[in-house]
C-alpha cells in the first residue's frame, strides 16, 4: 500500500499530511512534486492544503490546470482514492473532480478555528471509521471555503448520499450559527460520483495526534487505509 | 493582426459577493450613500489573430478553460484593434 502527497508551489500542509500518514498511520507515503508523473504505483493520492500559486486568479484554479492533475483525474477514474484537503479541495473542485466550488467566505476574511462537523455518511472509503450522525472536531483554516453549487447538483448530492460532512454545533445540530463560512447547506466535504474522491475544507491531518488536541481526523486516514487493505 | 481584448469576469446575478458588501459598507461609513456595488476582475490581453472574430473565439476559450468558473461567474469580452 502506498500513498502519494502531491506538492505544488505554495503547498504548505504537504509535510503535515506526509507525517501523519508515515509516522502516525504507518503507511508508505511519497511526496510527489507536481512536475513529476504520478504513474500507477499509488493506491491513494492526497492533494494537501496551502496557497498554490498564491491563490492567484481563484484559489486552486492554476494548480487545477497543471499536467499532474490529468494523472490524478485518471487515477480517480480508475477507482483510486483521491483526498483533497483545503486548498487541495479547491484544486479538486476547480479540476472537476467534484461538482461545485469553494469560494470567498461569507465574511471575506481568513478563518482559523476548531469546528464541529457532522458525519453525513459512514458509507464511503473515507468515513467508514465514523458513525453516521457522529459529531467530530477538526480545525479549518481558509478564506475561500464557502461551498457553492447549483440547486440541481445540491439535490443530486443529497439524493446520492455524496455529502460527507456538514458544519454543526457541539450537539450535531446543523445551524446558521455553526456555519463559519456561509457554505450552502453547511456542506464542507463532498464525495465524487464514484465515492472514491473526497474534497473537504477541514484539516484532518491537524486532528490526528493527541498532542494536537483531537484524534478525530486520524479516523479519516484509517478509513482510507482499511478500504485499500480490503482490496475493494 | 494584434487585438486588445478586454475580458470582464463577474459573479453571476444573485451570487453573494462578500467583498462588495464589505466595500459598500466602508463607502457608506465615509458618507457615500450607495444603492448597489459589485466587484469584477478585468483582464487586458493582447492577442495575435487573423480577425477580430478569431480573437473573440480565443478569448471565449480562455474564459471557458481558465479565467471564469462556470459555477459562479459570467464573463464579457470586448475586442478592439
Amino acid at each position: 500500500m502506498r500513498f502519494a502527497v502531491v506538492q505544488f508551489g505554495g503547498s504548505n500542509c504537504d509535510r503535515d499530511v506526509h507525517h501523519v500518514l508515515e509516522s502516525v498511520c504507518g503507511v508508505d507515503t511519497d511526496l510527489v512534486w507536481y512536475k513529476e508523473r504520478l504513474g500507477d504505483r499509488y493506491d491513494a493520492v492526497v492533494i494537501p492544503g496551502g496557497f498554490s500559486y498564491g491563490d492567484y486568479l481563484r484559489a486552486g484554479a492554476i494548480a487545477a490546470r497543471t499536467p499532474i492533475m490529468a494523472d490524478i483525474i485518471g487515477h480517480a477514474g480508475a477507482g483510486g482514492l483521491v483526498l483533497g484537503i483545503c486548498n487541495g479541495a479547491q484544486i479538486g473542485a476547480e479540476s472537476g473532480l467534484v461538482e461545485g466550488t469553494f469560494t470567498m467566505n461569507r465574511a471575506p476574511k481568513f478563518i482559523c478555528e476548531w469546528v464541529y462537523l457532522r458525519v453525513e455518511t459512514a458509507d464511503s472509503p473515507f468515513t467508514s471509521a465514523y458513525r453516521k450522525g457522529e459529531v467530530i472536531r477538526i480545525p479549518i483554516a481558509h478564506k475561500e471555503g464557502r461551498f457553492v453549487t447549483s440547486p440541481e447538483n445540491l439535490e443530486r448530492l443529497e439524493r446520492d448520499g455524496h455529502i460527507a460532512f456538514r458544519f454543526c454545533d457541539e450537539q450535531g445540530a446543523v445551524t446558521e450559527e455553526s456555519n463559519p463560512n456561509g457554505s450552502l447547506g453547511n456542506i464542507t466535504g463532498i464525495l465524487g460520483k464514484g465515492q472514491n474522491v473526497l474534497m473537504m475544507m477541514p484539516h484532518p491531518e491537524r486532528a490526528s495526534e493527541n498532542v494536537l488536541g483531537s484524534l478525530d481526523g486520524k479516523r479519516l486516514f484509517d478509513s482510507m487505509i482499511a478500504y485499500i487493505a480490503r482490496g475493494e | 493582426m494584434k487585438f486588445e481584448v478586454q475580458i470582464t469576469i463577474a459573479l453571476k446575478e444573485g451570487m453573494l459577493d462578500p467583498e462588495a458588501r464589505a466595500i459598500q459598507h466602508a463607502l457608506n461609513n465615509l458618507g457615500f450613500a450607495t444603492e448597489g456595488l459589485k466587484t469584477a476582475n478585468v483582464y487586458c490581453i493582447t492577442v495575435d489573430a487573423p480577425t477580430a472574430d478569431e480573437a473573440r473565439t480565443r478569448a471565449t476559450e480562455m474564459c471557458e478553460r481558465l479565467l471564469a468558473n462556470p459555477v459562479i461567474h459570467d464573463y464579457c469580452i470586448e475586442v478592439a484593434q
